[in-house]
């Protein structure tokens, strides 16, 4: 290495006060905030229309006594919180602050397209307030064919647009990343020393860059059918509505995976640290992501069971789905084996972390009873299939966003959260969470199918058992957004590494210099080296 | 913020390691395209299954002559671009900037035939899908799948292509920067420039070939 000259050491929060400095800014961290930024205004947004959905469930008849507005709510939060938060959030806010500072490097491979990336999300998220302003879809979030393309009333093709915007902001953030992740890695730091957070996002990057861009092409073609009212879509000149639902499938269902990774990886970085101990079986651990990623290439026509494919290729399907579940297991074992025996604090971020492993194997579990070709006939669009992907996504994917957003707060900011109210959100997160979804299992065993905005009377109690849970719910994610705030201004200073972690982004200060680094670290020992002391990392 | 050390930006620790990663980035974004034309492809070639004869009735509609001159054309652009690689990395400026402008112009040309001589006359021809469309019914409804295919892909072909030459011309404004050692935005922009060629090498036979044969 040839640059060890004296870096600036000024925080890369001080580094210019102007307006100019942030919304130009090449810095990974800076680019890291203005997605915090967007990402969180999203989520309430997605946030408020499913307070609405569980507002109008309350009633058997449907409160807001219209299907058309409840179709266009559910679609609307829909497809805010998929491309709206639930892609994004891990990889463009805490992927892009900490790749860098995990690798050793000063910045991402290209900075100007990281820019680049945010730009297009705030256009993307332009795009889709413009739809939901004038008055959004109601074709689900899923824009099948022909209902998306002939009959839908909505905004298609605006919402169409944005989400497609969307995927280009995707496809340059996972492009990012892994030239990021091949070249810029600090010296010793070969691929089996590199913390697991950073293997997930490569694998994450992996779907982003190779499926996002069907998803692009699709809803074009969708795009050109609804503008000229004739596409390839369209059967009654030959085309096949249910060749759409191949093809945004193979985008959409890798695109849990893009979802769910990060949080693998958020929980592989915080169940050693608080545990005090190695994570258990660090190549399982990684190659278990590396194999989700390709399986999850191959199982997309689990979607389809009902939909008139063949006998053969849902049998297909279905082994294939099982065959998720091994490496996803294999995770979960891991972090219950780095657990045991192990010296285990239950800060915050480790509540979070551990209400993710209860709820996303709820989740996972589920999923294999809606992959088995004959319980999916009875329970395929029902609430049964609300739940389980809830759990996966909310219980899992936003706990981990959560339990990742307290652990590297200080590292962030350079300021502590208070850890009672932490501690206390992650609580009443897991309780609300519990109580809105679990009932919805029961319902759609019942027979209560998703997307009706009305219900018979015998599903009100579960219902309205449902909504309360979900108030639980949304006090659980206002309070962070109230103590978070809080700490900016009042929260105690941080040291560099106030969990006594390893990991090179807590050998720098916090928050960091703009350049990262003093001087380029050399990486000698294996990553979860715990326990940690202060001598266990040489520099 | 990323200004450069020593002829590199300050995240890489020379200017190979930044050509390097440049050069990945690119063969990348590349696989990227890969799959946004693909499930293009695939459309074209499963919907085709479903109805051949009235597929290849819509491909014999095309205009052959100007569908293999334009392939000629984007070929021979390619293949200049790659003279002008091969001249900067010797440090003939100056032969790279000539074959760098014969590049441009046989873009431009084959956009001028596909936008503005081709399509028109197809649409004259009443080829465009809708209620206007010429065909018989018993090869309607397929022969409009096709120029649906038909007019959607050469679209998003020429979209790629206009970012081409976009590229190609900024390269050439750039010209004075390269040097046999520094060239490395030349050599990554002539690979898209390739890769919009491969594109239109799938679909040459796609619109003009299949459905001409004895």
């Amino acid at each position: 290495m040839t640059v060890t000259e004296t870096r600036s050491q000024t925080s890369y929060l001080s580094d210019g006060y102007t307006l100019r400095s942030w919304l130009l800014t090449t810095d990974h961290k800076r680019i890291a905030l203005l997605y915090f930024a967007a990402i969180t205004f999203f989520f309430f947004v997605g946030g408020i229309g499913a307070t609405l959905v569980r507002y109008n469930l309350l009633s058997p008849k449907g409160l807001l006594g219209s299907a058309e507005t409840y179709n266009r709510l559910f679609s609307m939060h829909g497809v805010v919180m998929v491309w709206f938060f639930l892609v994004p959030a891990v990889p463009t806010t805490l992927g892009n602050f900490l790749v860098p500072l995990m690798l050793g490097a000063r910045d991402l491979a290209f900075p100007r397209l990281n820019l680049l990336s945010w730009y297009l999300f705030i256009l993307a998220g332009l795009v889709a307030l413009y739809a939901l302003i004038v008055g959004g879809v109601d074709t689900g979030w899923t824009f099948y064919t022909p209902l998306t393309s002939f009959y839908s009333k909505g905004h298609v093709v605006a919402t169409v647009v944005a989400v497609f915007i969307a995927g280009f902001s995707s496809i340059a953030t996972g492009l990012n990343f892994i030239v990021s992740i091949h070249k810029l890695r600090a010296p010793g730091m070969t691929w089996h020393r590199m913390p697991v957070f950073l293997w997930s996002l490569y694998a994450t990057s992996v779907i982003m860059v190779l499926a996002t861009p069907v998803l692009a092409m699709t809803l074009l073609l969708v795009a050109f059918e609804r503008l000229f009212r004739i596409g390839v879509f369209d059967p009654a000149i030959g085309g096949d509505p249910l060749l759409f639902q191949h093809l945004f499938w193979f985008y959409s269902h890798p695109a849990v995976y893009i979802m769910i990774l990060p949080g693998f990886g958020v929980i592989s970085e915080i169940v050693p640290a608080f545990s005090r101990k190695e994570l258990f079986g660090y190549k399982f651990v990684v190659w278990a992501s590396v194999a989700i990623a390709v399986i999850g290439f191959l199982v997309w026509g689990h979607h389809m069971f009902v939909a008139g494919t063949s006998l053969y290729s849902a049998l297909v399907f279905s082994i294939l789905s099982y065959m998720v579940a091994v490496p996803s297991a294999i995770k979960v074992f891991n972090w219950l084996g780095t657990m045991h025996k192990g010296f285990i604090r239950f800060d915050a971020p480790m509540l979070y972390a551990l209400g993710f492993i209860g709820l996303f194997t709820m989740g996972g579990l589920t999923g294999l009873f809606v992959a088995a070709l004959a319980a999916d006939v009875h329970l395929t669009q029902t609430y049964f299939v609300v739940a389980h992907f809830h759990y996966v996504m909310v219980g899992g994917m936003v706990s981990a966003y959560f339990a990742a957003l307290h652990f590297w707060w200080p590292k962030i900011t350079g300021r502590l959260y208070p850890e009672m109210w932490g501690r206390a959100a992650a609580i009443i997160i897991f309780v609300g969470f519990n109580v809105t979804f679990f009932p919805q299992f029961i319902l759609g065993y019942l027979g209560m199918p998703r997307r009706y905005n009305a219900y018979p009377p015998e599903f009100e109690a579960l219902n309205v058992l449902s909504s309360g849970g979900a108030s639980i719910l949304a006090i659980g994610y206002l309070l962070p957004l109230g103590y978070l705030a809080w700490s900016l201004f009042y929260g105690e200073r941080a040291s560099a590494n106030p969990w006594g972690a390893t990991g090179l982004e807590w050998t720098t200060p916090s928050p960091p210099p703009t350049e990262n680094f003093e001087t380029t670290p050399v990486v000698t020992l294996p990553p979860y080296s715990y326990p940690y002391t202060e001598t266990s990392r040489d520099e | 913020m990323s200004e450069a050390v020593g002829g590199h930006a300050f995240q890489y620790s020379s200017a190979r390691h930044q050509a390097e990663s440049a050069v990945s980035g690119m063969w990348l974004f590349l696989a990227t395209e890969m799959m946004f034309f693909g499930p293009l492809f695939l459309a074209w070639i499963f919907c085709r299954h479903a109805d051949p004869a009235a597929f290849d009735a819509g491909a014999r509609q095309t205009d052959l002559f100007i569908g293999t001159i334009n392939t000629a054309l984007l070929i021979t652009s390619s293949l200049s671009y790659s003279f002008g690689v091969a001249f900067i990395e010797t440090g003939r400026r100056r032969a790279m900037i000539l074959c760098l402008v014969i590049a441009w112009l046989l873009g431009g040309a084959f956009l001028m035939l596909k936008f503005a001589v081709e399509w028109p006359h197809d649409f004259e021809r009443g080829l465009f899908p809708g209620a206007e469309f010429v065909f018989t019914p018993a090869e309607r409804n397929g022969a409009q799948l096709f120029f649906v295919f038909y007019f959607f892909s050469t679209a998003i072909h020429g979209m790629h292509l206009v970012v081409g030459l976009g590229l190609v011309a900024w390269i050439m404004l750039r010209a004075r920067e390269f040097t046999p050692s520094r060239n490395t935005a030349v050599f990554v922009v002539g690979l898209y420039w390739s890769f919009v060629d491969m594109v239109w090498i799938i679909l040459y036979p796609l619109i003009y070939l299949i459905g001409r044969g004895p």
